[in-house]
């Protein structure tokens, strides 16, 4: 059993990941991600609906009818995000302030929707749980990966604002590594995110292909 | 054209349809249900920290040593020269108001700009912020008191002082520096000004009377 729990987490994180693999989601992987603190907040509020809603469709799959499954699933989704919005303005404000403008796309984000069909429809609930989890931990790593290339290459900075988002004690991490006149600025609007989104996908092939590995064709096995 | 409707499912007037619509009902409801719930328990925490957003974007345009009382709750509905809804703050020392707040709009380069914009009862500008915007970052985001000290320039600024017809910037004739790279942003925002200034003078008598 455990090593089904390892599967689940391996094709999360690297070998089915969401962006670099299946290539879902890149709204907010492209929108968000002019900082790796903004992607990695982004990633994270997207894991936390992920694993929710995974947990509760796991749960309820013997209730919900095929015919009626799809508003069910978005239904679930749409009240997580509403959640995580409520709750995020109300206790992680200075956060909110940042990211809340996207919160309420993640109902758009295709993701959450093609796990829920693909895998949380038919396993029990732990399984779908960790799946939700370690495919939003994926997203995290994979928006996180993209904002940190163009923040470096587009403002010179990484990890800037991270104390607003994960306290003072992380103050540490915000690093300057080039000087403020010599990024460029492309990375940092839209262009930017489709040419970093597009080198880290051959990147990652890259990587499996010297493992050995079949390479995955982008999103074609799923369904959503 | 009949190939669609064979595969339709079953009317919904037929038990199973009726079971889909009962299920899909259920679920809507019990979501609902919690959703209610969160947001009586997170209400009154959001409704406080708008009020803080509210209070420290004001006191960068209302300075504490002007007033005793709490701008945020002092407040007066108006319209401006656009016909749109205004809410003005009015700072109150021993009730008599010595300065008034209210938010203005400008055309930037990508939508709408909001700021708030302060002004003593005199006509003379005590600071101006940008609330929100969607310039280009690097470019247009000058404008944000975090990335520059442009902003700061108007402090103390009248609309006689300089004459109206120096509220521009510097490309189109005024006296005030567009930045580099940028000149549809600086632009709107001085436009803004402007019409927060002209607002002040056409009204000045009602929003510094106190009532």
């Amino acid at each position: 059993m455990s090593a089904n729990y390892k599967t689940i987490a391996k094709d999360g994180l690297w070998d089915n990941n969401g962006v670099f693999s299946m290539l879902l989601g890149m709204c907010p992987a492209m929108a968000m991600t002019t900082s790796a603190t903004n992607g990695f907040g982004m990633g994270l509020a997207t894991a936390v609906v992920m694993a929710a809603s995974s947990l509760l469709v796991a749960l309820f799959r013997k209730l919900i009818t095929p015919e009626v499954r799809i508003p069910v699933y978005i239904l679930i989704v749409a009240a997580m995000v509403t959640l995580v919005d409520l709750a995020m303005n109300a206790w992680m404000h200075e956060l909110y302030k940042v990211l809340g403008l996207f919160i309420p796309l993640i109902v758009s984000n295709c993701l959450p929707l093609a796990r829920l069909e693909s895998f949380a429809a038919k396993q029990p609930v732990l399984p779908s749980f960790l799946d939700g989890l370690f495919m939003g931990l994926g997203f995290t790593i994979a928006l996180t990966a993209i904002g940190a290339v163009r923040e470096i290459t587009g403002n010179g900075t990484l990890f800037a604002d991270a104390s607003l988002l994960l306290g003072p004690a992380f103050k540490a991490i915000e690093l300057r590594l080039l000087p403020a006149d010599m990024g460029v600025l492309m990375m940092i609007l839209p262009p930017g995110g489709f040419i970093v989104t597009g080198l880290l996908v051959v990147v990652k092939r890259l990587f499996d292909l010297r493992a050995g590995k079949e390479i995955q064709m982008g999103g074609a096995h799923s369904v959503a | 054209m009949n190939a669609p409707t064979a595969t339709l499912p079953e009317p919904p007037t037929s038990p199973r349809g009726l079971m889909h619509g009962v299920i899909l009902g259920a679920f809507c409801l019990g979501f609902g249900l919690v959703l209610a719930i969160t947001d009586r328990i997170t209400v009154d925490d959001i409704a406080a920290r708008a009020m803080e957003d509210k209070q420290n974007s004001l006191s960068q345009v209302l300075p504490a040593a002007i007033h005793d009382n709490n701008p945020v709750t002092d407040t007066l509905a108006m319209k401006n020269a656009a016909g749109r809804e205004l809410t003005v703050y009015r700072a109150r020392k021993g009730g008599v108001v010595t300065a008034v707040a209210y938010e203005i709009f400008g055309t930037g380069y990508a939508g709408e700009m909001k700021l708030m914009m302060g002004i003593d009862r005199d006509g003379k500008l005590l600071g101006v912020r940008v609330l929100a915007h969607k310039e280009t970052p690097g470019l247009g985001d000058k404008i944000e008191v975090k990335k520059g000290d442009w902003i700061l320039r108007f402090d103390g600024l009248s609309l006689g002082n300089p004459p109206l017809e120096r509220w521009k910037v510097k490309k189109d004739g005024g006296q005030f520096d567009q930045f580099a790279g940028a000149t549809i942003t600086p632009r709107g925002v001085l436009n803004a000004i402007r019409g927060g200034l002209e607002f002040f003078a056409a009204n000045k008598a009602k929003l510094t009377d106190g009532n």
